[in-house]
């Protein structure tokens, strides 16, 4: 049986034109970008229209494009070193109680260091209040950072509201875009961002590569000492193959797509809120990350719905908890008012464009079952 | 990653369901840290003539519990109160790390429902 991959806010496919696009760049066009001869040239070229392209598709200028490793290293890059060379103004930086680990950690590294963090509350959808945010900022606060759209709950934060807000105290601004890129509008200067970190794995582009947007005139240092590369803001020989194949990546992705996934994330969802004792956790609608589905079961686990929908060939990740890395309910699922045991109860199926109605109908179809023969052996199972 | 045996026994658990007219239930954990298990006996002449089990947790809790029932049908009560948690990780081939409590409280459950059985029909709880 072939698998049905539901596991899109992990990683995604590969599209087929962004391998034919990365190719060349490895065995052909395989130059240094710093190289001065025409095979370094080519490289450098080649890097050059994929930052035009990435930095149009936030109405940025390709300037304050900075190629990364991926999402955690942007995220790290932003947070930390906003948070060293700006520490003369103070000390105090604002975040959610929803973000990815990569920003989470590395603001409780920093604390380690004398800074201050506010782990800003979020509504039961998942939304963070803008008047939570100017209450929160004082004289001290130098950096807010917030995940953009969530990779848990989908919730998708008004960009424009929380930026003004930063703009309106002087406070640089940086968000997680890694599972809303390409999936909703992110404009740099109608939503006031000075920091955006995105990457290509997410959006059927290749896994290692990503970017930050730093707004010119951000008072940034980098993160890594070497070469001049990258604007003088990430030495290291630039990963072509990946850069060309985000870029197409980018280029592929459109509104079709997104209308097409909304569509199916809905049947999904209201096809899963029929079975008995399911909520959907996060919002509905268009604040919610088109590709995203997140529920809890009562009665039963997450790991083991995920594990027995495996054995029906779907791939889908718990919401939480009891994965075999972290014992811990979800912090982003508690954080939208969830009990631990509704936590340890979820589950998280996200699409993409490569997924068809014959696999959510099947779904369909095979999770009610999965559900019953859990709860059968469950002691809190009731019927 | 789980071993083969550890994702057989999740997948086909044989012991696993309520069994309504069992002679004694043990039921141990907290549905808050995310594994409850309950264990049912139907005993005749101080052995372990039948064992069920219904268990809300992961994919460990559930492949424990369902090998703790193959372990423990058959034998008498008191060999079944000496299985340990280490019976249970070998006859899986092995757990994760943070996976072992799976196994202890699958130990657990079962003796609860020894110590429930021994009470019931007047033995010394030993």
């Amino acid at each position: 049986m072939k698998e049905i991959y539901l596991d899109n806010g992990a990683t995604t496919k590969v599209d087929p034109e962004v391998i034919k696009a990365m190719m060349p760049y490895f065995d052909e066009e395989y130059g240094n970008a710093s190289s001065a001869h025409t095979l370094g040239v080519n490289a450098k070229n080649a890097i050059d229209e994929a930052r035009e392209i990435i930095a149009k598709s936030i109405n940025a200028k390709p300037e304050e494009i900075i190629f990364t490793s991926g999402g955690t290293e942007s995220d790290n890059l932003a947070i930390q070193e906003i948070a060293y060379p700006n520490r003369n103004k103070g000390n105090h930086i604002i975040t959610t109680k929803i973000e990815h680990k990569a920003v989470l950690n590395t603001c409780k590294f920093l604390e380690k260091d004398n800074f201050k963090v506010t782990y800003l509350d979020v509504d039961k959808e998942g939304f963070v209040d803008p008047k939570a945010l100017e209450e929160a900022i004082t004289d001290k606060t130098i950096l807010v950072s917030i995940i953009h759209g969530n990779s848990e709950t989908g919730t998708i934060q008004n960009l424009e509201e929380l930026g003004s807000v930063c703009k309106k105290h002087d406070v640089y601004f940086h968000i997680d875009a890694c599972q809303s890129y390409t999936k909703t509008s992110i404009d740099v200067e109608k939503q006031n961002l000075d920091l955006v970190t995105i990457c290509g794995h997410k959006i059927h582009g290749p896994k290692g590569v990503g970017a930050l947007y730093i707004r010119k005139g951000t008072n940034i240092h980098p993160l890594m000492h070497g070469g001049d590369h990258e604007f003088k803001l990430r030495p290291g020989t630039e990963n072509t193959p990946g850069i060309i194949g985000f870029a197409e990546a980018v280029k592929l992705a459109n509104n079709e797509h997104v209308e097409y996934i909304t569509k199916l994330r809905d049947k999904l969802i209201d096809g899963i809120l029929k079975i008995p004792d399911v909520k959907l956790n996060g919002p509905k609608g268009n604040k919610r990350l088109c590709n995203n589905t997140n529920f809890a079961f009562k009665g039963i686990e997450g790991e083991a719905i995920v594990g027995r929908l495996d054995v029906k060939g779907v791939c889908c990740s718990t919401g939480s908890a009891c994965s075999e890395k972290s014992l811990e309910p979800s912090e982003v699922l508690k954080a939208i008012g969830l009990g631990d045991e509704e936590a340890n109860g979820s589950i998280r199926l996200t699409l993409s464009r490569f997924s068809t109605e014959e696999e959510i109908d099947y779904v369909l179809k095979v999770l009610p079952e999965v559900v019953k023969t859990l709860r059968k052996i469950s002691p809190f199972g009731g019927k | 990653m789980y071993t083969e045996k550890t994702i057989k026994h999740f997948r086909t658990p044989k012991f696993a369901g309520e069994m309504k007219d069992a002679d004694a239930v043990g039921e141990v954990g907290n549905i808050k840290c995310g594994d409850v298990m309950k264990m049912f006996l139907k005993v005749e002449d101080n052995v372990i003539k039948d064992i069920k089990f219904q268990t809300y947790g992961c994919i460990a809790a559930i492949a424990a519990s369902d090998v703790m029932c193959q372990i423990a049908k058959g034998k008498t009560l008191d060999d079944a109160s000496k299985i340990t948690f280490k019976d249970v990780i070998k006859e899986l081939d092995d757990l994760p790390q943070i996976k072992i409590h799976c196994s202890v409280l699958g130990t657990a459950a079962l003796k609860k429902a020894i110590e429930n059985y021994k009470g019931k029909v007047g033995m010394n709880v030993t």
